[in-house]
């Protein structure tokens, strides 16, 4: 049976894209293998680890289960748009405390990490909790994921203060 | 038994004095005030014979009763109760175990942060063993109002469910509307891949909650487990 594609006019990181792709693929596979935005990455497939966490409309979904044709009118923010200067008080902060080990969980972390900040700046560590017990890292960098949250909560307080 | 009439008679006779039909009324019409007052305090102020006075053409209470233990059967299904846990985690499977991810119900049921219900969850079932079954609606009840059905017995359970301040603040009619034709319902009978139905068909189900409600809509006795 053919496919039957779609043109689509998404909005990728604070740019209109144009892409021609069947309506129930993966958004993480149009992400990786159409646009090349790479940084999102292929854990499980089955919305159960966190690996390919993006932002639709802000809120932190699974790209791996979305479809493509979910996203149209709305906005997809990937780890490579969640800054556009690479200043969010999250990416400063898991520099700073050196987060990641082998690195693979970690954009989903951060895309999580970003919603969690957004709604509750000063969160406590049973927010953290509650925020982040669905991205998993088998690494094992959970001390060090917490430790950078309330970092980047104080540094987006001091931000704010500053503006 | 006690004798109520002083005169002699005979062992078995069938005379009664008049002031013998005075008392057994007055016992009858005293014990049938506590039956309505209690009634009235367990199902909120508005008292249940009032609220389903419009509802029910003949009260059976054996025909009512019965048809709950059915209904029952589907509302502590895993299909329903998964998302009417006793506590703020949703459950999952067959099995009934605490959903996976640490998701919580959060305050309007939702979900909380980066673990809302919509970001697994498509407005569809998506193929496969263990993927996340989908409806548009996909959430719990919030927190001001649990509607919780894990652990209740059918008479706590049938209570409930006729009490506005339990169960959504919905009306007779619109607790049949929601059982008959809200897609989140509905959806318990088109599960996801490796999910079992509830034990009757929809229909049956439906059929059943207005057997229940024609007939008086009498909760089970608490006995009854």
């Amino acid at each position: 049976m053919p496919t039957i594609e779609n043109t689509y006019s998404l909005y990728i990181n604070r740019k209109e894209t144009r892409v021609t792709v069947s309506p129930d693929m993966p958004i993480l596979w149009l992400l990786r293998d159409v646009i090349g935005l790479t940084g999102t990455k292929f854990g499980c497939g089955m919305a159960q680890c966190g690996a390919c966490t993006i932002h639709l409309d802000g809120e932190a979904v699974r790209s791996c289960v979305t479809s493509v044709s979910r996203a149209v009118g709305k906005e997809i923010i990937t780890i490579e748009g969640l800054s556009p200067e690479g200043d969010h008080p999250l990416q400063h902060a898991w520099a700073e405390v050196n987060v990641p080990q082998c690195g693979y969980c970690q954009a989903g972390q951060l895309m999580s990490a970003a919603v969690l900040l957004r709604e509750n700046p000063e969160p406590t560590d049973q927010d953290i909790d509650d925020a982040m017990s669905g991205n998993i890292c088998r690494c094992g960098t959970y001390l060090r994921i917490r430790k950078a949250i309330h970092l980047a909560a104080a540094i987006q307080k001091s931000r704010a203060k500053q503006s | 038994m006690i004798s109520l009439n002083h005169k002699k008679r005979l062992p078995g006779s069938p005379h009664r004095s008049k002031r013998y039909y005075y008392v057994i009324s007055s016992i009858v019409a005293f014990l049938a005030l506590i039956n309505m007052s209690a009634f009235k305090s367990e199902s909120g102020s508005a008292g249940l014979s009032e609220l389903l006075k419009p509802h029910f053409s003949k009260q059976d209470s054996m025909i009512s009763k019965r048809a709950f233990l059915q209904v029952y059967k589907v509302l502590m299904s895993p299909r329903c109760m998964n998302c009417h846990p006793s506590g703020d985690i949703p459950l999952q499977g067959d099995d009934s175990h605490f959903h996976l991810q640490g998701v919580k119900r959060g305050h309007d049921g939702t979900g909380l942060y980066a673990l809302k219900c919509g970001n697994c969850h498509q407005s569809h079932n998506l193929p496969g063993l263990h993927m996340p079954p989908g409806n548009p609606k996909w959430h719990l009840p919030p927190a001001n109002m649990k509607m919780v059905f894990q652990g209740r017995t059918p008479h706590q359970l049938a209570l409930q469910l006729l009490d506005k301040k339990r169960n959504g603040g919905r009306s007779i009619k619109a607790l049949v509307d929601h059982i008959t034709s809200d897609t989140l319902v509905l959806s318990g009978w088109t599960p996801a891949d490796g999910l079992s139905k509830p034990p009757l068909t929809h229909k049956a189900f439906v059929n059943a909650f207005n057997e229940w409600i024609k007939h008086g809509a009498i909760s089970p006795d608490p006995e009854n487990k």
